[in-house]
């Protein structure tokens, strides 16, 4: 991955698109091969280590905490930054996702599926990353929703966070990525610039479905 | 009627004994899920710690220092050493389990062996001169300090749980442990400061039971241990202000029974209130019922 782009991750239910990004998080530990970043193996590394190196997933299915309030949610998504310094992110996220701001005192729990979304994205961001994943940041959503969190996902890509993007949603996904990975059962079978896939005959008739 | 407000006083003091243990086990559990059986023993421990620093004439903030330091290093050790290496394996829940009461077995022998099974005299601290109120209700002196001792604690672990990073973050694991780690959050060193807090919590009670009922011996955190659990469930297993207020039924259900029917049904009702609420609702007063992950 290159810094400063858009990479997705496309392929079908069980590919192994979320094993993946729960490797690079530090969740799973690798059978075999090793996750670099900037050059330094991050492989054996404990999950909030890897934080601290700039990486922070956003996971399948939102997983915000219920019983929290909304700015609790934030908050614990600048966990390891010190003092006051994860205010600014705070204004931030609620610029992006002004509906939070109106709900910061709800418990996360109550929120609809889209502001979850919106929250475990805000949440994200919270610790201010170097490298975002997003594991299905479409799932569930209805259609104008999902055009709504893409083009956030762009907006926060343009304000100079590199993001791994997995979806199954692979015609929106290469609509913002520059790069792509299509997988297969644990195997990457193609990989190229976004346009490349987009015209690709293979992926054109298995997941774009044209 | 003074009658009965005297009994409430004692089943409030006795409650608060039972409200501190079942903290620990409500704490542990909400973390790791584990009933930790050697928690009943912690508390033993907390009470052969006062014994000690009373005994060497220790001031009283002193004693009640160590005697919840030395139980959350307790805690902390049968946590790294026995806990932590079942969950690095992923092992079963079971195994963990048995760990549990094996730890139990051996907090309970290592007693015996240290201090012979024979119960002992807890020193006497303060006068038994009882302090009269309105309404011919006495309360000792004991029984205010556990009173009062007990509520700072209690406020104290609320504010914290509510506003401390650490607090919130206990709570995020709780909900989530998965998602918390990708927050950043440190999980070994939140289940450590579970441990630690609730053993020390214990060690207090262990101090105070042994100010209320002076007498001591190895075994005693066997049936508080399990009273203080049934308590914690019939608050809500999990929940913070569950065990609080399960603990408070418990010692004054206990103290209305001994008092107005018979000391012999005291056990019974104990077991018997965590039968009624099971049937009636089985996550507990406050507990939410299963909430499953889609």
């Amino acid at each position: 991955m290159r810094k400063g782009e858009i990479v997705t991750l496309i392929g079908a239910n069980g590919a192994g698109k979320s094993t993946i990004l729960k490797t690079i998080s530090g969740l799973l530990q690798p059978r075999e091969g090793k996750v670099f970043l900037e050059g330094e193996e991050i492989s054996a590394l404990a999950p909030h280590q890897i934080v601290a190196r700039g990486i922070s997933q956003v996971p399948e299915g939102r997983r915000v905490f219920p019983e929290l309030s909304v700015l609790e949610n934030l908050v614990l998504g600048a966990y390891q930054r010190k003092g006051k310094e994860h205010l600014n992110e705070l204004e931030r996220v609620f610029e992006l996702f002004p509906r939070l701001k109106e709900r910061k005192n709800q418990p996360a729990g109550t929120l609809s599926g889209g502001e979850q979304q919106m929250l475990a994205i805000g949440r994200g961001l919270m610790a201010r990353p170097r490298l975002l994943l997003l594991d299905e940041p479409s799932m569930g959503l209805a259609p104008l929703l999902v055009k709504e969190i893409f083009a956030i996902i762009r907006e926060i890509n343009a304000a100079g966070t590199t993001i791994l993007l997995v979806e199954q949603n692979a015609h929106m996904a290469l609509s913002i990525a520059q790069s792509g990975y299509v997988l297969e059962t644990g195997e990457i079978v193609l990989s190229g610039s976004a346009a490349e896939l987009v015209r690709n005959e293979e992926v054109r008739k298995a997941y774009l479905g044209l | 009627m003074s009658q009965f407000l005297q009994q409430i006083v004692n089943g409030l003091s006795l409650g608060s004994i039972y409200a501190l243990i079942a903290l620990g086990y409500t704490m542990v559990y909400g973390i790791i899920r584990l009933i930790n059986f050697a928690h009943g023993d912690i508390y033993m421990v907390g009470a052969f710690v006062g014994y000690f620093a009373f005994r060497a004439g220790l001031p009283l903030p002193l004693v009640f220092f160590l005697a919840m330091v030395v139980p959350a290093l307790f805690g902390l050790t049968i946590e790294f050493f026995a806990y932590r290496p079942l969950r690095k394996r992923n092992a079963p829940r079971i195994a963990a389990l048995i760990t549990a009461i094996g730890m139990s077995l051996f907090l309970e022998n290592l007693g015996i062996l240290l201090f012979s099974p024979d119960p002992r005299p807890f020193p006497r601290v303060f006068t038994n001169e009882p302090i009269h109120f309105a309404g011919g209700v006495t309360i000792s002196i004991p029984q205010i300090l556990t009173l009062a001792f007990t509520s700072v604690l209690m406020i104290s672990l609320t504010l914290f749980i509510r506003f401390t990073k650490t607090g919130k973050a206990m709570r995020a694991v709780s909900q989530d442990a998965e998602a918390a780690q990708l927050m950043g959050v440190n999980i070994d060193r939140i289940i450590s400061i579970t441990f630690v807090i609730g053993s020390a919590l214990a060690g207090a009670a262990g101090v105070m039971v042994g100010i209320l009922i002076p007498r001591i011996e190895p075994l005693m955190g066997i049936m508080p241990g399990l009273k203080a659990f049934v308590a914690a469930v019939i608050g809500g297993i999990g929940v913070i202000p569950g065990a609080m207020l399960g603990g408070m039924l418990m010692g004054m259900a206990e103290t209305l029974v001994t008092a107005f029917i018979s000391s012999t049904w005291r056990d019974a009702i104990a077991f018997g209130l965590l039968i009624v609420i099971l049937l009636i609702k089985p996550s507990g007063i406050f507990g939410s019922s299963s909430r499953t992950k889609v």
